[in-house]
């Protein structure tokens, strides 16, 4: 039975649920452990920083701050990380400026956690303030374009088409900004070693990126650092770029020539990046029967005042309906806070929910059912690139979407309660298929177990189990001989794990790596076997570790006796297929939502979300749906649950815990379904597959706020919707 | 969280009256260890409460009196609180995580302090943690603060579920002071903020809570806790009513209502409760019982829907109580 498309339960699941998985705060060695000092306000200058009670304290080793960073931390330093957005990146204790609040300022260092806790109390700070504009309503005269990169180009007069539409909305819809959150807070321990290397445990999606940095700023060659990352308990974005306990962690480490732990608190896990707050414009317009006319968005989200983050937002309207007039725009305000970073589908998640709440409003006000709308502007080419798309199954999305749910008779159903309204809502979601540079190492040992290497991560995806199941088919061996092994800079090189990619770049390089072993196999084989030399190598089968020809078997152990071999080594290194940007790759889905709204008490529910996505070859149907149901899950905490309260007086985050930063908790989640519709795609990818990380959570939170219209007739054009929003007054 | 100095109370201690009245009582620990590693509560020593005889939950002749070190889970699953007083059974289970119950004892429930984020959040402004320092709610984020008894130190909200049913149920609270048991009726127990914003309740420093006490009668009859919040589970009141009525023949024989997430304390009027005895039970009596029992309710920007939300939350919640679930 093949593994590829098997519903495979996970192979560190064993480790992971006994407790045996180590996670990067679960590395035991005698550590010190450090404590970052927060800033209290949000700009201006630190005047004094008194740090004597601190030092005094018990069990304190050291204290870092601007007054005492090495020199060489200083000059021709490198800060910027591979995913580093245009800017200055943040470096720690560089001076005295404060430029968010909550800027790590001090770092003490002591034998244990409380302790170093508590000593970064009894430091005495007097600050210089400055004014400052903390939110993005009150910076939005500062937005540039400049900033932003460009959009894809507009096409057609969108003014003239929006103006001679015989139907037409003009709409903001604003989103609060999101923490990722991961339940394992990031964290890095650092092991010293006698010749002054050191190995870094960092909570990382790809350990290359805290390398990188780590050569940067303290000028480790490769030699002097390795950088580890087995176990990452959710990461969301969150672990794209190294943060700030990385610097700090190391910094201790090689000033102290001591191991070094950083562990952050919940609270500290609102001090770096997160989903920018955005607003949108949307201006639509169609023809009577429903044809798409004219389609405008115009964006400003939020970065900091150092480096212009910016994501992928507009151009989801361009791509996702047929329109032939589109004008898009997309700008960047600085505020006084950190820098956003990438979360669970950056950008998509933010324009296609303001564009799929925008299309539900256009259906609606020109007398279409919102399905039929989306069916009848259909569009089978990339109009943004002008080029085919390398598969796009949406139209089966819908189909079964409308049969799972029950669509078309949606409305039959009626409820007892007086004061409970029904609606239902649908959207499209969307999120690209790439296809990144990828190296696998793979060797066989003399008792045919395979051990393949790769420097990718698994931050809870099935990272494991997918190249296992991968390995074992496209080497034809049997499941339990492959050990995948990712997350150490000594492995080949991968990619960021980002973007929903890694299945389509690390899994296509494992299968070109098993190939690879397969024609290696067989030329021991002839050499071994001279009967054979004349064998064609698309004669010869690979099963259950044997090679099979003219009906004979040869296992692979026997082989390499016969050959003298303790062992096979190979690697390989797998990029995007010549001539694939012919094609644009993508993902799609449909998501139809069920909510009940108590009127006189505004209460929102969630009875039912259906999903029907179509993503190329399922290699673990498992793990894939696991991967839909969280991301639903999270739209549903975006839509109603999630927002990040900045006080915009401070610049500070409000409710920086998980009892008031409100993530959507296993009472709100309902019938939740996902499935999967056929979709045959041979030019992708090699293995024909799309990632799916990110897909469920596209489109969620506008097919919830359409919801919410449909059952209350108010269209709310904020998220998230919270129950004073839908309180009939 | 800064060092102190810990010592575990035994019977011993009880019997010598050398209850410290300096030290901070540690029982379940599921707030006061919190408000440590925030620095909010800095205390110089713990007094470990939990192994003092107040773990039990026993009838006596006038009712049932809960242990102050019984956790809110084993009250609220006991059998008679559960047959008895099952508005009280509702509002614990609506309260936190199943975890937080366990661990979370009947005492500690009582004196939690409030939510406000601007009093968890030690760089910040908040006359409850740090008096005169001012008040960063009034005009920042107060979608969950207090609309009604507030003043212009304070507005925070008392965040329990377990003590809105208990000032319904009209529970009396003992306490251990200097060796002797006083009772305390349940609403003298939390005060108003006025300017003393940074005391809860009327406790002085040393009284320890030994039990709390149910009346008879539990209105299992007639009753509802009705707990409107931002999320279905473990989220903080944002409104929350408990009801009960004793009818006969369609008349109200005896009604109480007490709100939570309005106010510093659970906020029940006897007086206004008292003008509806005798009354046929309906809708607009319930509506003009929610008018008189918020009156002056004021809103602070974020939490004005509060004003509307906790009147119609009144009248759903007597109305459920006409017939339980």
């Amino acid at each position: 039975m093949p593994n590829i498309g098997n519903k495979q339960q996970r192979v560190d699941g064993p480790l992971k649920v006994s407790g045996q998985a180590t996670y990067t705060a679960d590395i035991a060695s005698p550590f010190y452990h450090a404590y970052v000092l927060q800033s209290s306000i949000a700009c201006g200058s630190i005047m004094e920083l008194d740090t004597s009670a601190a030092e005094a304290f018990t069990g304190v080793k050291a204290i870092f701050t601007h007054k005492n960073l090495p020199e060489r931390l200083k000059n021709m330093v490198d800060y910027t990380d591979p995913l580093s957005p245009p800017g200055t990146p943040f470096r720690p204790f560089y001076n005295d400026k404060i430029l968010y609040n909550g800027q790590p300022i001090a770092l003490v260092v002591a034998e244990t956690f409380e302790q170093a806790r508590y000593a970064s109390r009894l430091i005495k700070v007097t600050y210089e303030q400055k004014e400052f504009k903390g939110s993005l309503e009150e910076n939005l005269k500062n937005a540039s374009a400049d900033r932003a990169p460009e959009p894809a180009s507009n096409r057609g007069d969108f003014e003239k088409a929006f103006k001679n539409s015989d139907v037409s909305i003009t709409q903001e819809y604003r989103q609060s900004r999101n923490y990722h959150n991961p339940m394992e807070p990031h964290a890095t321990s650092v092991v010293y070693k006698d010749d002054g290397s050191i190995v870094v445990y960092d909570k990382i999606q790809g350990v290359a990126s805290s390398l990188k940095y780590l050569n940067g700023v303290f000028g480790l060659a490769a030699d002097k650092v390795q950088v580890k990352s087995d176990f990452v308990g959710g990461a969301f974005g969150s672990g794209l770029r190294p943060q700030y306990q990385l610097f700090m962690a190391t910094l201790a480490s090689l000033e102290l020539k001591h191991n070094v732990q950083m562990v952050m608190t919940r609270a500290q896990m609102f001090s770096f990046g997160y989903r920018p707050e955005v607003i949108h414009t949307m201006k639509l317009g169609c023809s009577k029967d429903g044809t798409l006319q004219a389609l405008s968005h115009h964006t400003v989200g939020e970065t900091s005042t150092f480096e212009d983050f910016n994501e992928t937002i507009v151009d989801w309207s361009g791509l996702l309906y047929k329109c032939e007039n589109v004008n898009l725009e997309y700008k960047l305000t600085p505020v006084q806070s950190y820098t956003p970073l990438d979360m669970r589908a950056p950008g998509g998640v933010s324009g296609v929910y303001a564009l799929e709440c925008a299309m539900d409003d256009l259906a609606h006000k020109a007398g279409i059912d919102p399905l039929e709308f989306r069916r009848k502007n259909y569009v089978d080419y990339d109009q943004n690139e002008d080029k085919p798309f390398t598969s796009k199954e949406l139209r089966a999305c819908y189909d079964r979407c409308e049969e799972l749910f029950g669509w078309k008779n949606r409305k039959d159903k009626t409820t007892n309660e007086s004061h409970v309204r029904t609606g239902f809502g649908m959207a499209t979601g969307s999120w690209e298929a790439l296809q990144q540079k990828a190296s696998v190492s793979l060797t066989m040992d003399a008792t045919g177990k395979f051990t393949l290497k790769c420097a990718t991560a698994d931050i809870g995806t099935g990272t494991y189990t997918v190249m296992s199941q991968i390995a074992a088919d496209k080497l034809g061996v049997p499941l339990d001989h492959i050990d995948f092994k990712l997350g150490d800079t000594a492995f080949p090189d991968s990619p960021i794990e980002g973007g929903s990619w890694t299945v389509s770049s690390v899994g296509s390089a494992v299968a070109g790596v098993c190939k690879k072993f397969q024609y290696r196999i067989a030329d021991v084989w002839k050499r071994k076997y001279p009967d054979y030399q004349d064998a064609a190598f698309e004669d010869i089968t690979f099963e259950e570790g044997n090679l099979e020809y003219d009906s004979k078997s040869f296992s692979f152990t026997e082989i390499m006796q016969q050959a003298s071999k303790e062992e096979l080594s190979i690697s390989h290194n797998e990029a995007p297929a010549e001539g694939q940007d012919t094609h644009s790759g993508y993902a799609h889905c449909c998501v139809m939502v069920e909510v009940s709204i108590d009127k006189e008490l505004g209460v929102i529910k969630v009875p039912r979300i259906t999903n029907v996505s179509a993503a190329g070859k399922i290699i673990n149907p498992k793990t894939a749906e696991n991967q839909l149901l969280g991301a639903m899950v999270w739209g549903l905490g975006m839509a109603l649950r999630e927002e990040g309260m900045v006080d915009t007086r401070y610049g500070r985050v409000m409710n920086a815990n998980f009892a008031e930063y409100h993530i959507a908790v296993n009472a709100d989640v309902h019938d939740v379904h996902t499935e999967f519709v056929e979709e045959k795609d041979d030019k992708v990818n090699p293995l024909g597959a799309k990632g799916v990380g990110e897909l469920g959570i596209v489109g969620l939170a506008s097919a919830i706020s359409n919801a919410i219209f449909d059952a209350t007739g108010k269209r709310l054009t904020k998220l998230p919707m919270l129950l004073d929003d839908v309180l009939e007054v | 969280m800064k060092p102190f100095e810990y010592t575990r109370l035994s019977k011993d201690d009880l019997a010598t009256g050398t209850i410290p009245i300096d030290s901070t009582f540690l029982a379940g620990g599921t707030n006061l260890v919190d408000l440590m590693k925030y620095g909010v509560e800095e205390p110089n020593s713990i007094a470990d409460v939990g192994e003092l005889p107040y773990n039990q939950i026993e009838e006596s002749a006038s009712g049932l009196m809960l242990g102050a070190l019984v956790t809110n889970a084993d009250t609220a699953y006991h059998p008679t609180v559960k047959n008895k007083y099952p508005l009280l059974n509702k509002a614990i289970l609506s309260a936190a995580s199943a975890q937080l119950r366990n661990r979370a004892t009947n005492g500690g429930n009582l004196l939690q302090r409030t939510r406000c984020y601007y009093f968890y959040d030690t760089a910040m402004p908040c006359n409850k943690r740090e008096p005169g320092s001012g008040c960063a709610a009034v005009n920042g984020f107060n979608r969950i603060h207090a609309i009604l008894g507030t003043s212009a130190s304070c507005i925070a909200t008392h965040p329990s579920d377990m003590c809105v049913a208990l000032a319904a149920l009209e529970a009396k609270v003992h306490v251990l002071r200097k060796g002797d048991s006083l009772v305390i009726p349940f609403d003298q127990l939390h005060r108003l903020p006025g300017n003393q914003p940074e005391k809860d309740h009327n406790l002085l420093p040393g009284d320890l809570i030994t039990h709390i006490e149910l009346p008879e009668e539990g209105f299992s009859g007639n009753f509802e806790y009705l707990k409107i919040r931002d999320r279905e589970s473990y989220a903080f009141a944002l409104v929350s009513v408990a009801a009960c009525l004793k009818l006969s023949e369609g008349r109200i024989e005896d009604i109480r209502v007490a709100l939570g997430g309005v106010a510093h304390k659970p906020w029940k009027l006897k007086e206004v409760e008292q003008e509806y005895i005798g009354k046929a039970a309906s809708p607009e009596l319930f509506q003009s019982l929610a008018e008189k029992l918020t009156r002056g309710a004021q809103g602070f920007g974020t939490n004005d829907f509060k004003i509307p939300l906790v009147k119609r939350a009144i009248v759903r919640a007597l109305t459920n109580a006409l017939n339980p679930a």
